[in-house]
C-alpha cells in the first residue's frame, strides 16, 4: 500500500545523537519535525534496566542492539580488481540499530580533533612539501577551521556532560590536561574520571619519557551533572559495561540520557520507529528535495513530504542513501570524477599488550569505556614527521574499558586455546595484563571509496553499498612506529612480556576493530571535491543536510563522536540562524 | 511503525494510572443545559484553566488515550468500581446542558444536575471550600474544552452502595459545606496555601487516612494514607516521617520539578506532579509549601513522634539485608544511603523510607517505579523492578535494612508483607 502523508517542516532520517540534537533545537525554533528511525524504540528505564543491562552474552556476544545484516549490510573488497562479497556477520565494525543509534552502545570517548587536522592538506604541504604526502592520497582540507568549530565542540561537550581536564584554556596551557589540544573556551563540564592502577603505571612511564599524559575525555561521567536541556545524569559506577551495552546507570552520555526525554516532551516532534527510509525524493530537475519515502514494519511504502531533509543515519548509510537517491555525482576511481563515496577512511591501530607479574594487580573489572590516560605527543603533526616517512599520527592510551567474564580472557602467546592449560593461564593472567594502544589516523586514497554494488541487493531490492578499502603503506608504517612507542611505554611500566601488533594489509573485516567509518559524503570548500559545504549542506540539493562522520575528508587519530557532535551543533546554528531566513538556498555560493 | 511510544516517561500528559484507580467512592455529574461562553471572558477562562490544573481535574477525568476531560476512567474503590463522568461541554454525554448554578451546586454540595447525590470520590468535601468566583471560572474554562461524545456508565457500584440517597446520611456525618475562611493572624501566603491544599488541591484525599466509611480521619490529617498498594506519605511537620525537615524551597522544587535533593515523586504523586503541580505557578506552590510547613506548628516543625529504636545491625534480617543492599542497591543509592542528588533518591534520613507503613517501598522494590518527568527535569529516572530476582524474604530483609541504617529507624518489614504486595502487583 502506498500512502502520502501531510507535509512536515523537517524530516530527520535516523534518530541517533545528531538526529535527536537537531530535532530538539529545531523544535525549539518552532518547526514541525518528524524523525524516521528504522530500528526500534529504546529508553533507559525500559531497555537498560540494571537487572538485565549488563548481560554480556545477550549484548556483546549476540549483538542484541546492533544492526542485523538482514536489515542492511555491505559488500567488501580490498582492491579494485577483486569481487566484493557481502558481510553476513558484522565483525570489524558494528553499526547501531534503533533510537539512539550507535550513541547507545559506544564507549563514550569524546575528543576534539587537533587544529591542524582541519587544514591537513595545506598544513602538510606547507611543512613537508607536496611530495611528502603518500601515493594516491586524496587528503583535503575540511573547509572550516578549529577556531570556527570550537564553540560547537563546547556546546556538544556540555550537552553530553563530558568529563575531562583542559590542557589549553584560551591559549593558556593547563597543568594535567593535554597541552597539544586546540585552545578551549571553557573547561570540561565535569572533572576527569578516577583512574586505575595501570593508568598510574602508564602516567609514571610517560612522564619519565618526557611525554604528556592526561585523563582521556569521557562520556562516562565522573560526577552527577545536569545538561542544558535539564537532563540529569549520575556518576559512573565503573561497572565496565559500556561498549556494546546501553547504560543502566544514567552515567554514559547518549541520546537517551542527554536529549530524548526532553525532545519527546515537545508537541511539535514525533518519531516513527521501524520506518526505513528508502529514498530522498527530488523534484524532476533534481535540485530540490520534496521529502522522503520509507517502508514501515508492515512493508507499506509511505511518502513523507518535507521542506527540509536532514540525513542523520550512520556514516556509511548516509552515503548509501545519497547514492540511492541520486544526490550528487557518484565517485569513479577510474577517472577521479564525482564526489559521493570518495574519501572513505577508517581507523588504524597499533598496540602493545603488557603481561605483568603477580605483584601488579590491575583489577580490570573496575572499568569504564572511556577510562584511561592518553598522550598526544605522537598524534597529528605534534612531532616532526620528516625522519619517519609517513603522515598522520595516533593518540596513545592506556585504557581500561572492561574486565567482563566472557570476552576478557587475555592469555600470553603460546597458551592452548582450550583445556586445563588455558584455564590456568586465564586465571593467572586476568588480573595482571594491560594494553597500551594507539588509535591512529587513516588518510584518504584514490582507491578507498564507497559505491553501489553491481551484484548484491538488499531485502527491498536496492543495491547494497560496496566498500573498497585496505590499509596502505603509510598507515602500516605509521602504526608500526606507534606500536614501538607503545612497547617502550609498556616496558617502562614493568611488563614482563609484551606482544605488539599494528594495522596491516590486507584489511580483514572479521575481527572487531572499531566502528569509526568516515567519509563518503565529505565536506569542503569546492563542490568538485566535496559533497557538502562547510555547514554540511548538500552542494547539489540545498534543502538536504547530511550529518555524521561521513563528512570527514580523512580520519584523524581520535574517536569521531566529539567532532560529529560539534559539526551537528554548527549545523543547528546554520539552519536556524541562516537557512530558515532564506530556505531552499545554498549557504555557500560557488 | 509506531508513533511516539507510549512510555510513561515520554508522554507525561497521557499518563493515567494508579491515582485514578485510587479514589474512594462517589460519582459526578451528567447533565443537560446550554450556557455559551461569552466572547469577552478570556480572563475568567484563563483563571479557570489555572484552577482546573491546580485541582488536577484531568487526573480522574481523562483516560490514557481519551480526549481531555471526557471521563471514562474506572476508579477502583473499596466499595466497588466507579467510572468518572464526561465533563466536556457535550450536550448529550457531557455537561453541555448544565447551568453554572447546577455546576456550582455539584462543586459545593455534591448534588448533580438531576438532584441525585454524588459520591465523595468526587472530592466535594474539599471543593465546597472553593470560592464562588473560582467555581465560576472553572465552569467558564470547562465550556471551552472540545466537546467529546463519550457515554459513561455512571452506575457501576454494587448494592447497597448504588443507593445514592444514602449519601445524605454520609453527608450528615462527615460533610461540612462552606467556603474557605482565612485564618486570622496568618499571612496571606499561608491562607492562600490553606485554600489550595484544603480546597482544589484536595491533598488530604490521598495523604489523610480514611475511616471505614471512606471519610477523612480528621484527627490524623496528612499523616499518610494507604491507597491501593501505594502509601501516600506523611506530609505533616513531623521531622522524621513528615516534611518538617524540608524547607519551603525544597517543597516548591519537589512540586515544580518532581524531585529535590531528598526525594523523587513516583507512583500516583508522579502523576499529580506531571499533570498538576509542575504546571502551577511559583506563587501558588510557595503558598502550598508555606501552609504545609506552618499549619499546626508555628515554627514549622511539629513535636516529632518518638522514633523507635533502630534494629541492631547484628539482627539476622539486618545482616542479610546489608548483603542484598551491597549487591543490588549500592551502585545507585551509594554505600551510605546518600543516593545521588536529583536522580537516585537519598535513603538515609528519608521520610518515605521511615513511614510506619512500608507499602510504597515494597511496591517500588518488587515492581519498580518511574519518577516524574517534567519540563524542568525531563529525565524521569526509573527504579528497576527487582521482584523477579529477590524472594519475599530478601525483599523484606533489604527493606528492613534500609529502614534501620544510617540513622533511620522504622518497624521491620515482614516476609508476609512482601508476599501480599507481590500478589497485589502481580499481573492479573
Amino acid at each position: 500500500m502506498n500512502r502520502r502523508l501531510p507535509k512536515k517542516d523537517v524530516v530527520i532520517v535516523g534518530l541517533g545523537w545528531t538526529g535527536s540534537i537537531l530535532a530538539h533545537e529545531l523544535c525549539l525554533a518552532g518547526l514541525d519535525v518528524v524523525a524516521l528511525e528504522r530500528g526500534p524504540w529504546r529508553d533507559t528505564a525500559t531497555d537498560f534496566n540494571i537487572g538485565t543491562a549488563p548481560d554480556e552474552l545477550r549484548y556483546a556476544v549476540r549483538q542484541d542492539i546492533f544492526l542485523r545484516p538482514a536489515q542492511e549490510t555491505l559488500t567488501i573488497r580490498n582492491k579494485l580488481d577483486q569481487e566484493a562479497l557481502p558481510i553476513r556477520k558484522w565483525g570489524s565494525f558494528l553499526p547501531g540499530n534503533g533510537v539512539g543509534g550507535a550513541g547507545v552502545h559506544w564507549n563514550g570517548q569524546t575528543w576534539r580533533f587537533l587544529p591542524e587536522d582541519f587544514t591537513l592538506k595545506s598544513h602538510l604541504t606547507q611543512r613537508y612539501g607536496e611530495g611528502f604526502l603518500p601515493e594516491n592520497h586524496m587528503i583535503q582540507d575540511w573547509g572550516i577551521t578549529y577556531q570556527e568549530l570550537e564553540p560547537y565542540y563546547d556546546r556538544f561537550e556540555k550537552i553530553a556532560g563530558i568529563s575531562g581536564k583542559a590542557g589549553n584554556l584560551n591559549g593558556q596551557t593547563q597543568e594535567g590536561g593535554n597541552p597539544f589540544e586546540g585552545p578551549r573556551s571553557a573547561e570540561y563540564p565535569t572533572p576527569p574520571m578516577m583512574q586505575g592502577y595501570s593508568q598510574q603505571l602508564f602516567t609514571d612511564s610517560a612522564k619519565r619519557r618526557n611525554l604528556h599524559p592526561f585523563p582521556r575525555p569521557s562520556g562516562n561521567l565522573s560526577t552527577a551533572y545536569t545538561n542544558p536541556f535539564g537532563m540529569r545524569m549520575a556518576p559512573c559506577s565503573y561497572c565496565g559495561f559500556c561498549e556494546w551495552f546501553g547504560c543502566a546507570n544514567y552515567s554514559k552520555s547518549s541520546p537517551q540520557t542527554c536529549v530524548l526525554p526532553a525532545l519527546m516532551r515537545m508537541p511539535n516532534f514525533s518519531v516513527r520507529t521501524l520506518a526505513e527510509v528508502t529514498k530522498i525524493n527530488l523534484t524532476p530537475d533534481g535540485k530540490h528535495a520534496t521529502g522522503v519515502t520509507y517502508v514501515d514494519a508492515q512493508g507499506d511504502e509511505i511518502e513523507q513530504p518535507a521542506d527540509l531533509v536532514l540525513v542523520c543515519a550512520f556514516a556509511l548509510f548516509n552515503v548509501r542513501l545519497l547514492l540511492l537517491s541520486g544526490i550528487g555525482q557518484p565517485y569513479d576511481p577510474a577517472t577521479g570524477e564525482g564526489v559521493v563515496g570518495k574519501n572513505y577512511a577508517y581507523q588504524s591501530s597499533g598496540s602493545a599488550t603488557a603481561y605483568f607479574g603477580e605483584d601488579v594487580r590491575i583489577n580490570p573489572f573496575a572499568a569504564a569505556g572511556s577510562l584511561g590516560v592518553a598522550l598526544d605527543d605522537y598524534n597529528g603533526d605534534n612531532f616532526d614527521h620528516a625522519p619517519h616517512g609517513f603522515v598522520g599520527g595516533a593518540s596513545i592510551t592506556c585504557a581500561h574499558t572492561n574486565g567482563r567474564p566472557i570476552n576478557f580472557r587475555p592469555v600470553p602467546p603460546g597458551t592452548p586455546r582450550w583445556g586445563s592449560a588455558w584455564k590456568k593461564a586465564t586465571k593467572e593472567t586476568y588480573n595482571h595484563v594491560a594494553t597500551v594502544g594507539a588509535q591512529g589516523s587513516v588518510m584518504s586514497y584514490r582507491d578507498s571509496y564507497l559505491d553501489l554494488d553491481p551484484t548484491y541487493k538488499d531485502r527491498l531490492g536496492r543495491p547494497l553499498m560496496r566498500m573498497t578499502f585496505d590499509f596502505k603503506p603509510n598507515e602500516e608504517k605509521m602504526t608500526a612506529f606507534m606500536a614501538d612507542r607503545c612497547e617502550e611505554l609498556a616496558r617502562d611500566m614493568g611488563a614482563r612480556q609484551i606482544v605488539k601488533s599494528h594495522s596491516r594489509s590486507p584489511y580483514n573485516i572479521v575481527p572487531y576493530q572499531t566502528t569509526h567509518n568516515t567519509g563518503g559524503a565529505v565536506m569542503g570548500s569546492d563542490p568538485k571535491t566535496s559533497v557538502l559545504n562547510r555547514y554540511c549542506q548538500s552542494w547539489d540539493v540545498p534543502n538536504v543536510f547530511v550529518s555524521g562522520a561521513s563528512a570527514f575528508p580523512q580520519n584523524a587519530g581520535y574517536n569521531p563522536t566529539g567532532t560529529v557532535g560539534a559539526l551537528c551543533c554548527m549545523m543547528v546554528d546554520a539552519i536556524r540562524d541562516q537557512y530558515l531566513r532564506n530556505p531552499g538556498q545554498p549557504l555557500v555560493r560557488t | 511503525m509506531s508513533e511516539k511510544p507510549s512510555s510513561i516517561l515520554f508522554a507525561p500528559g497521557k499518563r493515567r494510572g494508579a491515582l485514578r484507580r485510587v479514589l474512594l467512592g462517589g460519582a459526578l455529574m451528567l447533565g443537560i443545559c446550554q450556557a455559551d461562553a461569552a466572547p469577552d471572558n478570556f480572563t475568567s477562562i484563563e483563571r479557570g484553566r489555572v484552577l482546573t490544573t491546580a485541582g488536577d481535574c484531568t487526573g480522574c477525568h481523562t483516560t490514557v488515550n481519551g480526549q481531555s476531560m471526557a471521563g471514562g476512567l474506572a476508579l477502583e474503590t473499596p466499595f466497588g468500581r466507579i467510572v468518572t463522568p464526561n465533563i466536556t461541554p457535550d450536550d448529550e454525554t457531557g455537561i453541555g446542558r448544565w447551568s453554572e448554578a447546577e455546576f456550582t451546586r455539584a462543586m459545593q454540595f455534591g448534588i448533580r444536575r438531576d438532584g441525585a447525590h454524588l459520591y465523595p470520590a468526587f472530592p466535594y468535601p474539599n471543593y465546597t471550600r472553593v470560592t464562588r468566583q473560582d467555581i465560576s471560572d472553572i465552569y467558564a474554562y470547562l465550556r471551552t474544552v472540545p466537546p467529546a461524545t463519550n457515554v459513561v456508565d455512571r452506575d457501576t457500584l454494587p448494592f447497597p452502595f448504588n443507593i445514592r440517597a444514602a449519601m445524605a446520611g454520609w453527608n450528615l456525618l462527615f460533610f461540612t459545606p462552606g467556603e474557605f475562611r482565612p485564618e486570622a493572624g496568618r499571612s496571606e501566603v499561608y491562607n492562600r496555601g490553606a485554600y489550595l491544599v484544603e480546597g482544589l488541591g484536595h491533598c488530604g484525599t490521598c495523604h489523610t487516612p480514611r475511616n471505614l466509611l471512606g471519610a477523612d480521619s480528621t484527627r490524623q490529617t496528612f499523616e499518610g494514607g494507604n491507597l491501593l498498594s501505594w502509601f501516600a506519605p506523611n506530609i505533616t511537620g513531623d521531622t522524621r516521617r513528615g516534611i518538617g525537615g524540608w524547607s519551603v524551597q525544597e517543597i516548591v522544587e519537589y512540586l515544580k520539578t518532581g524531585r529535590n535533593a531528598r526525594s523523587a515523586a513516583s507512583g500516583p504523586m508522579a502523576e499529580v506532579v506531571m499533570d498538576s503541580t509542575s504546571r502551577m505557578n511559583e506563587a501558588d506552590l510557595t503558598a502550598i509549601a508555606t501552609y504545609l510547613k506552618e499549619r499546626g506548628a508555628p515554627n514549622g516543625t511539629a513535636a516529632p513522634a518518638p522514633a523507635p529504636a533502630p534494629l541492631a545491625a547484628s539482627d539476622a534480617s539486618m545482616r542479610a539485608g546489608m548483603a542484598i543492599y551491597t549487591d543490588t542497591c549500592m551502585a545507585c543509592h551509594t554505600g551510605g544511603g546518600g543516593g545521588i542528588d536529583l536522580i537516585f533518591p537519598r535513603l538515609a534520613g528519608s521520610a518515605l523510607v521511615q513511614q510506619d507503613d512500608p507499602t510504597t517501598l515494597l511496591r517500588i522494590v518488587i515492581s519498580g517505579a518511574q519518577s516524574a518527568a517534567t519540563d524542568l527535569a525531563p529525565t524521569g529516572p526509573a527504579m528497576p523492578a527487582l521482584g523477579w530476582r529477590l524472594s519475599d524474604r530478601q525483599v523484606a530483609d533489604v527493606l528492613t535494612f534500609i529502614r534501620n541504617s544510617w540513622g533511620n529507624a522504622a518497624p521491620a518489614v515482614t516476609e508476609d508483607q512482601s508476599r501480599r504486595m507481590r500478589a497485589t502487583v502481580a499481573p492479573q
